[in-house]
């Protein structure tokens, strides 16, 4: 035996008793080399959209900045003004594809995140409403989750739409109506398990109450699911946007996102100029898949009939 | 004996349910769009005197209460006339039941597709699973999912329309008539126009029958009436083609089968970028022109055929597993 790997025996990492909550949970999630790659990237990705203002070469909301006669140009193009260069091309209105797109994963991450945010606290909210009132309120609230789960989500965003009309916060509406449904589901599911367990009767009897109860003690124990959800149904939340977007009944054209870069695009597609739709559509295919790919593994590590 | 008076009393509660629900949406619907915006403004030349826009208020019925113009609605509608488009001055139900047809085409191609591609597919890999072969139809199947239909169409369009000029990027071709049946389907410049959106549409379908039946394959192969089959000294091909099949193809046509109200829905984003003239992209058109009665008439619509679907396998799933009933009853 050699000195090294006497060294190495006794270290906090090589004994997993020793090992914290978090610490076990980082090292069953970098067990997998795609998740911790897609993992990255979706950090890398956040980052981008979040500091897009201060390392884009052009405001493409800015028409001062924007020339329209330097619209349609090819990838790798010098801007007329020769200050930089348009490396993945300009879209149909003179704006530089790469601003645009950064610009645009703004809006779409912005959207998708801030509908699934809430959509959880709502879906949450009620899913242990109903799973701790029982009897008539809890039927009542399902059959409306399964009423709607029964309907293809875009159909239900695109009614939405069409009462509603377009705006940021009237797709986020839309979005919140047509997710929490899920995150109901799977918090009551959650909570029936867990409120017929011992903590939760030796809280009772502790006189603590029922808020307190549900609040602290149940919804804790809800979050591994619930994480998971919020992940798929974020990314689901992004392509649904793109998609009403594409549909031109989502975001307003002053404020395109991924999917309004697409569909703006599209008309080029016809003579040739794939690259005002391919490129936008790269950067929402590559943010979808890598939520899944963090999510999927989420879903293996927080299972707990899967943990060693 | 005694199940059949049950079984008529489910079915009937049932219906009074979807009743409800269609009763129910028809009024969201209705009252959700005479909130926003006015279709008057949208419809009337902006050059128009004020006895001209009173006239063509009277001519809409805007004029009423809202209530009033609900109840008209209701009776017009339980009597088959769903109000008349704005735009294009024609019954709005007329409008929707003449496209009708086209989506239909297209949600049923998608459907073949998918058990076409579908299932040879989700056999092999259920079959070799360790298979490279195997393992990139999962890898792609996952990519099925998660890809925005829409951008793929997009795609489609530029690979096989613009760069190799094989497929017409857009519309629907001429139809034919064949057993009574008026189709696209059914002429060659038909089939060749309706290749990409069908195979567009198809795809989260082609992904989910070869997850379901991969799994059907995996879960089936290691039952006794297979070790069974093969001790008798039966042909592979026999035993995957005869006693497989039949028994994976039980999931695999109730899943689609509830699935094909999700194609219709889904048809309106696959309408919208081939530009094929069916229901969804009429329903696109109406909402950027504020079309109101053309809007509440496809919804009730395709809230009627959701709720016919969910009824049809509601039953045949009561009919087929007597425990629905119950658990039904005792609730």
């Amino acid at each position: 035996m050699s000195v090294t790997d006497v060294g190495t025996v006794p270290t906090p990492a090589a004994r997993p008793a020793a090992q914290t909550p978090f610490q076990r949970f980082v090292a069953d999630f970098t067990e997998s080399r795609l998740a911790t790659i897609a993992f990255i990237l979706l950090i890398v990705t956040m980052v981008l959209a979040l500091i897009a203002p201060w390392i884009v070469p052009q405001n493409p909301y800015d028409l001062a900045q924007v020339d329209i006669m330097d619209s349609r140009l090819k990838p790798g193009t010098p801007a007329a003004s020769g200050k930089y260069t348009h490396w993945l091309g300009t879209d149909g209105a003179g704006r530089d594809l790469v601003s645009a797109m950064l610009y645009g994963l703004r809006i779409s991450l912005a959207v998708g995140v801030m509908s699934g945010v809430i959509a959880m606290a709502l879906g949450a909210a009620i899913g242990l409403i109903a799973a701790y009132a029982g009897g008539r309120t809890e039927s009542i609230i399902m059959r409306i989750v399964d009423l709607q789960l029964s309907f293809p989500a875009i159909l239900v965003a695109l009614m939405l739409i069409a009462i509603l009309g377009k705006g940021v916060d009237k797709i986020i509406i839309a979005l919140v109506t047509v997710q929490w449904a899920y995150y109901a589901r799977t918090v009551r599911g959650s909570a029936l398990v867990e409120s017929r367990k011992e903590y939760v009767e030796a809280a009772r009897c502790l006189g603590l109450s029922n808020a307190r109860i549900l609040f602290r003690h149940i919804l804790p124990n809800c979050l591994p699911p619930l994480i998971v959800v919020v992940t798929v149904q974020t990314a689901h939340a992004i392509s649904l946007e793109a998609t009403l977007s594409f549909l031109g009944v989502g975001l307003p054209q002053t404020e395109p996102s991924l999917g309004l870069l697409i569909s703006n695009g599209f008309q080029y597609m016809l003579s040739g100029e794939y690259w005002i739709s391919f490129f936008p559509g790269l950067v929402l295919l590559m943010t979808i898949v890598v939520i899944n790919l963090v999510g999927d593994q989420l879903r293996d590590v927080l299972n707990p009939r899967l943990s060693k | 004996m005694h199940s059949e008076p049950r079984l008529t009393a489910y079915i009937i509660r049932r219906l009074m349910q979807s009743a409800a629900v269609v009763l129910a949406m028809s009024v969201i619907v209705f009252l959700g769009l005479n909130v926003i915006g006015d279709p008057v403004y949208l419809l009337i030349d902006p050059q128009a005197d004020q006895a001209e826009i009173e006239r063509t208020i009277r001519r809409l019925g805007l004029d009423q209460p809202i209530y009033i113009q609900y109840f008209n609605f209701i009776t017009n509608a339980l009597t088959g006339n769903l109000g008349t488009s704005f735009v294009h001055g024609t019954s709005a139900l007329k409008l929707i039941v003449d496209r009708m047809p086209a989506t239909l085409e297209i949600a049923i191609a998608a459907t073949l597709m998918s058990i076409v591609f579908g299932i040879p597919l989700g056999l092999y890999a259920g079959l070799k699973p360790d298979n490279f072969f195997s393992k990139s139809i999962m890898a792609t199947s996952i990519l099925g999912f998660s890809l925005p239909t829409f951008w793929v169409g997009i795609m489609m369009i530029m690979v096989f329309a613009v760069m190799l000029g094989w497929l017409p990027s857009t519309g629907r071709g001429p139809t034919a008539t064949f057993l009574g049946i008026t189709s696209s389907l059914f002429t060659i410049d038909g089939l060749r126009h309706i290749a990409m959106p069908a195979l567009n549409l198809a795809l989260l379908k082609i992904s989910l029958v070869i997850r379901l039946t991969r799994a059907g394959t995996r879960e089936a192969i290691h039952q006794d009436y297979i070790k069974f089959a093969r001790a008798k000294g039966i042909s592979s091909s026999r035993i995957v083609g005869v006693h497989l099949l039949k028994n994976i193809m039980i999931p695999v046509v109730t899943v689609l089968g509830l699935e094909f109200g999700n194609l219709v829905a889904f048809s309106v984003v696959t309408e919208t970028i081939f530009a094929w003239p069916g229901m969804g992209k009429l329903l696109i058109d109406s909402i950027q022109s504020l079309d109101r009665p053309v809007i509440v008439a496809y919804l009730i619509i395709i809230v009627l055929l959701f709720v016919i679907i969910n009824l049809v396998v509601d039953i045949l799933y009561s009919v087929l597993d007597p425990r629905v009933r119950i658990g039904e009853k005792s609730a």
